[in-house]
């Protein structure tokens, strides 16, 4: 019983960091149709930007903030002058593009942090183990949960009410129809694309314990968050936590119960969802 | 409309009279610069065998990507596939290099063609992660099944007997090399007559346009399938060089930066044609031994930069290049491989 807590616990807090990183890529891959294999380089430019911050002597809190802004202002130039060449081109080309820019990002990041590991010291008061119920657990990752459960819920109901969302959702369905009925497309391609790097910041500073700065990040969770995304279907919120969820729990028991299998595990229920739904579980349209 | 008009016969024409007028020029000079290197540097044997094989693989990728438009990332399970099964095949069965080659080609093609079965019905990005996933899988599988595969620390321990029972593996790779560049001239004229023949017109139509090749008639899955086998087999053909050149079989011939350089090879080659496959291959791997021997990470950077570079200013690689000098300077276009 108090293996299976923690494995939820575990679990839930991996995936709901999992959802915050990937839920950018999914949105903007759902728009714009293009395989961004540089998205989780994002991820890892906060956390690096985030660590460079709170060593000047800043305030956490305020660090994340400012990591958050400056990746989404770095992904601006990205989006406008590389991205947008291979709109529409195969999906290759679209790989190959995005996997040149995360070595470059894995370069950078080297030749600025080093090659080591760059740790990010957590305020005091989300450390420390916490009682709920009988049950102890890392304070760590009940907050994980708190906070990636109410982005999910604040991005899902902005999606769904909000003016942006709306259009958002006609541009995920269809990019040329809503272009003829006056949204301006270009616009919400490089408002998304920003605020999907931002929020993938965000990601890998908050879950910067759980997968630590290196420089070879961008590369070593490249496929998970891919894979939660395809798994989840392209552009739906919903898809990506659960699949997030559905992976990350799925991962930690593998870990916790049959440690020698745990990445077999992971790619063969990838495997297995994509071979029996290859628009992913919650996708629309193959 | 009057350059189109005037281009397109004539290209018509070259391209057959070019392949008739010297049989077999590319394997010829693909021989002639390989025995030229084994001369030019008898000390770098070993690297001149490794780039060899490497240029197997991407030829066989070269095949599948460049050809028939199937974007994989996962084309490296097939070369260690090929690899181990070489490796068991000289421990278990029989130590015969050649036959053991056959056994590394035949792993690579089985494979490819059960999961090309069930692979090839999805497309796109979908179709991407389930190539990546099936190379995961295997490399999980052998890094766990260390009973058969030696597990991390490699399967080794297999002896080969001499090629063709004259030529043994010495130690400065002479054997090696020149075995690799064998086959790699014999790989290459097997496919190149595949992409000549009306398959191969086939699979480029439906790299160009899936759809227009359905509604001729086409059975496109079946022909996806068949090339996706070939291409398994020729990978496998270089693993099996690997296993036996090397005398030890690593998880690397499995893992993901594996696929990932031989797609960056083939990119900067030039991926549309054969020659491409060498080229891009020769290259990166001359670049790579010696950059990386300054700083890994310098390296990393050049090849992000190369590869950003390729897609937005040279879609088409160096081949691509060459090709546009050679139409610019003859006013032909350039050959059908």
């Amino acid at each position: 019983m108090s293996t299976l807590i923690s494995i939820l616990i575990d679990g839930v807090s991996y995936g709901v960091v999992l959802f915050v990183i990937a839920v950018g890529l999914s949105i903007t891959m759902g728009l714009m149709r293009v395989v961004n294999m540089a998205h989780s380089g994002f991820a890892m430019m906060g956390g690096f930007a985030a660590a460079a911050i709170v060593a000047m002597g800043v305030r956490f809190e305020i660090a994340t903030v400012l990591a958050v802004l400056i990746v989404a202002a770095i992904s601006l130039p990205v989006e406008r002058l590389l991205m947008r060449r291979v709109y529409g081109k195969s999906e290759l080309e679209q790989a190959l593009l995005t996997i040149g820019l995360v070595y470059i990002v894995i370069a950078g990041c080297n030749s600025l942090f080093g090659a080591t590991v760059t740790s990010l010291t957590f305020p005091s008061y989300v450390t420390g183990p916490i009682t709920i119920l009988g049950h102890t657990a890392a304070k760590y990752r009940i907050v994980l949960i708190g906070i990636g459960s109410l982005l999910a819920l604040l991005l899902w109901f902005f999606l769904e009410r909000s003016d942006f969302g709306l259009k958002v959702r006609a541009a995920v369905d269809n990019a040329a129809t809503a272009q003829t009925l006056g949204i301006n497309t270009s616009r919400l391609y490089a408002v998304a694309f920003a605020a999907g790097a931002g929020m993938a910041a965000l990601g890998g500073v908050l879950g910067s314990q759980l997968m630590p700065m290196e420089p070879s990040y961008a590369l070593k969770y490249l496929i998970l968050v891919l894979a939660v995304v395809t798994v989840g279907g392209l552009g739906t919120i919903g898809g990506t936590f659960a699949a997030a969820l559905l992976l990350g729990i799925l991962d930690t028991a593998a870990k916790y119960l049959l440690p020698e299998i745990a990445s077999t595990a992971f790619y063969l229920v990838m495997f297995l969802v994509l071979i029996v739904r290859p628009q992913g579980l919650f996708g629309r349209t193959a | 409309m009057t350059r189109i008009a005037e281009t397109a016969p004539a290209a018509a024409t070259a391209g057959g009279r070019s392949a008739s007028r010297i049989p077999l020029l590319p394997e010829l000079v693909i021989a002639l610069v390989g025995v030229a290197a084994f001369y030019l540097f008898p000390s770098d044997l070993a690297l001149l065998a490794r780039i060899a094989i490497m240029a197997l693989f991407v030829l066989s990728l070269s095949l599948v990507l460049g050809q028939a438009g199937i974007a994989t990332l996962g084309h490296t399970v097939f070369l260690g596939v090929g690899a181990y099964a070489a490796g068991l095949f000289a421990m278990y069965v029989h130590p015969d290099p050649l036959i053991g080659l056959l056994a590394g080609g035949a792993a690579g093609g089985v494979l490819a063609a059960i999961t090309g079965a069930l692979l090839l019905r999805t497309h796109g990005l979908t179709f991407l992660m389930l190539t990546i996933a099936v190379a995961q899988i295997a490399y999980e599988v052998a890094n766990q099944a260390s009973w058969l595969t030696g597990g991390d620390d490699g399967l080794s321990g297999y002896m080969n007997t001499d090629v063709l029972g004259m030529f043994r593996f010495d130690l400065y790779s002479r054997t090696a090399y020149l075995y690799s560049l064998a086959v790699l001239v014999v790989s290459y004229f097997i496919i190149r007559k595949i992409v000549q023949s009306p398959f191969g017109m086939s699979i480029k139509g439906i790299r160009s346009d899936h759809t227009r090749m359905l509604a001729l008639g086409n059975n496109v899955y079946l022909q996806l399938l068949a090339t996706f086998s070939i291409g398994g087999v020729f990978a496998g053909f270089a693993g099996a060089l690997t296993a036996q050149t090397s005398q030890v079989v690593g998880l690397s011939t499995l893992s993901f930066s594996m696929s990932g350089d031989a797609l960056i090879m083939l990119i900067v080659g030039g991926s549309r044609r054969l020659p491409g496959a060498l080229v891009g291959t020769v290259v990166f791997m001359v670049i790579h031994h010696y950059a990386s021997a300054i700083n890994p990470y310098h390296w990393q950077f050049l090849i992000g930069a190369l590869l950003v570079a390729c897609v937005l200013v040279l879609p088409t690689g160096i081949m691509g290049l060459v090709d546009g000098v050679w139409t610019r300077l003859t006013g032909r276009r350039a050959p059908n491989d």
